[in-house]
């Protein structure tokens, strides 16, 4: 499973990274990069930051410090011809599939094609039919995204984002609410993915399973900080307990100091 | 004391916060309007929805309006002996005042509302993240043919609400309460001028563009509700765009009349 990318590139390079919101400080100082032709999953538990941190890489959400370049380009400074052009090598799966509900599923899939290239109708339909045979989903262009199932839902946002065959593949939480078999199924697809099209691919979970399954390395974040980067056997035998604490699922000690609670109850009776 | 100084200030300043994030909304879905490739498709499905299919209640709501301003001016005309006069009445107060408004009334409730809950529902189940991703401007592709859409529909419904609305006051005037309808036409056809209808076009255009600007607009910025989500937020947002839009509507149909009139 663990390719050598010490010879690759570094396509994506997350530096110094700051983000919050408001006066919420959610990402302090995170420093990553993502080599070209891997699939790196950010891991970590609810809270811990990783999906403002995917906002921040996909550029919907502007970091308060630090950089993030894509090939070569800072995705925070760029212009927007420059935003464009980083955005059509990107590819996004994004966690409940978000389909255009108003289109079916194969408008939905062809809608890039139509928007972006000067394809005939024809040739993005055969497009289309090949990315839905790819997931899984033959015969179901003419469905509604009302009329499917979570998983298949999941799977027809991946082939929108695959569509233009993307330098780069964002996927958030693709096991999120998906039965075990779906889950492995999808796990799978990624790997298809990464072999038929040779891509870097990005995916951020916080099922343990998956990220072992899929990922070239690891990285961990917890509370906002990335705790450590590894390849999956760097992580299993990490000793941080904050790694440790999610491999084994051990829950966080919540700490109640009853006085102090007792007393802003009883605060406004006085 | 302070403390309610300082939370009218608070609500003051998030007001005005409001009012420049919708005004830059409006800024870029006009830009959208000249953006390529601009969405035909979207264009005729959106006027076929605030269009085609808000005819009915078009229909339904101006015959009984212009039936009820017949009754109505009947029993003041006749106490000045000029019952004539009904068919310029009932077709003056129509064209210049209760057509547009009242179509633009039923509109909020129909379209209005519709528009910012399926607005607002994209924003929270991520579509314009992923129309945003994929290079597409939701500016472009999800609010400009909406607008544009309006401009075309609302001021052909209010014409049509006129239209139906003297015919309301034709049926009552001359089948009911027994008056000439030659005259009744004729009067209409003396009292009407191009200023008349140049009013009712007008304030229809002005009121399509309060309508579809301020629902879309506050489903698309549904995320920044304060203390709730999900399908409440859906729910407080809609709530909202009906009543600021109908406000703002009247607020502007006050300000338009004292300059056409």
């Amino acid at each position: 499973m663990n390719r050598n990318f010490a010879e690759s590139s570094v396509l994506i390079d997350v530096k110094n990274l700051n983000s919050g919101y408001g006066n919420r400080h959610v990402l302090h100082d995170i420093n990553l990069s993502v080599n070209d032709g891997e699939i790196l999953v950010i891991m970590g538990g609810s809270g811990s930051g990783k999906s403002t941190l995917l906002r921040n890489m996909l550029g919907l959400k502007k970091p308060s410090e630090g950089q993030i370049l894509i090939d070569g380009m800072d995705l925070c400074h760029a212009n927007k011809s420059e935003l464009l052009k980083l955005r059509r090598s990107m590819g996004v799966a994004f966690q409940g599939g978000a389909l255009l509900s108003s289109l079916s599923v194969g408008e939905n899939i062809k809608l890039p094609l139509r928007q972006h290239t000067d394809l005939d109708e024809n040739t993005i339909n055969i497009m289309m039919r090949l990315k839905l045979e790819l997931m899984n989903l033959a015969g179901y262009e003419d469905l509604m995204p009302s009329e499917l199932s979570g998983g298949m839902l999941k799977r027809a946002g991946l082939a929108r984002a695959v569509i233009m065959d993307p330098k780069i593949l964002f996927f958030d939480e693709p096991s999120a609410g998906l039965d075990p078999v779906t889950s492995v199924e999808l796990d799978q697809l990624i790997l298809k993915l990464r072999k038929a099209m040779n891509m870097t691919i990005v995916v951020v979970t916080h099922e343990l399973e998956s990220a072992f399954t899929i990922a070239d390395r690891i990285a961990v974040l917890f509370d906002g900080e990335l705790v450590t980067t590894g390849t999956v056997g760097e992580i299993k035998t990490c000793t941080d307990e904050r790694v440790v604490n999610l491999i084994n699922r051990s829950p966080r000690d919540i700490q109640i100091d009853a006085e102090k609670y007792l007393s802003r109850l009883t605060k406004g009776a006085n | 004391m302070f403390a309610q100084i300082e939370k009218l200030g608070a609500a003051t300043i998030q007001k005005f916060e409001e009012v420049g994030r919708l005004s830059v909304f409006l800024y870029r879905t006009v830009l959208g309007l000249v953006s390529r490739p601009f969405g035909f498709k979207e264009l005729l499905k959106q006027i076929a929805f605030i269009g085609a299919r808000s005819m009915p209640i078009i229909l339904l709501s101006g015959l009984f309006t212009g039936m009820v301003l017949a009754l109505q001016f009947y029993d003041v005309l006749a106490r000045f002996g000029s019952v004539d006069l009904m068919g310029s009445a009932v077709s003056l107060s129509l064209i210049q005042e209760l057509g547009p408004v009242m179509t633009a009334l039923m509109l909020i409730a129909r379209v209005g509302s519709s528009t910012c809950a399926e607005i607002a529902i994209m924003r929270n189940e991520q579509q314009f993240d992923a129309l945003t991703c994929m290079a597409i401007s939701p500016y472009r592709y999800v609010m400009a043919p909406r607008l544009l859409a309006a401009i075309i529909s609302i001021p052909l419904l209010t014409a049509v609400f006129n239209l139906i609305g003297i015919f309301g006051g034709y049926v009552v005037g001359v089948f009911i309460k027994g008056l000439s309808g030659t005259a009744y036409m004729q009067t209409i056809i003396d009292t009407i001028t191009w200023s008349d209808l140049r009013m009712s076009i007008v304030k229809s255009f002005i009121f399509a563009v309060i309508i579809i600007w301020i629902s879309m607009g506050k489903g698309f910025f549904v995320h920044l509700e304060k203390g709730v989500s999900g399908a409440e937020s859906v729910g407080r947002v809609t709530t909202k765009a009906v009543v600021a839009s109908a406000i703002t509507m009247l607020f502007a149909d006050y300000i338009a009349s004292s300059f056409l009139i």
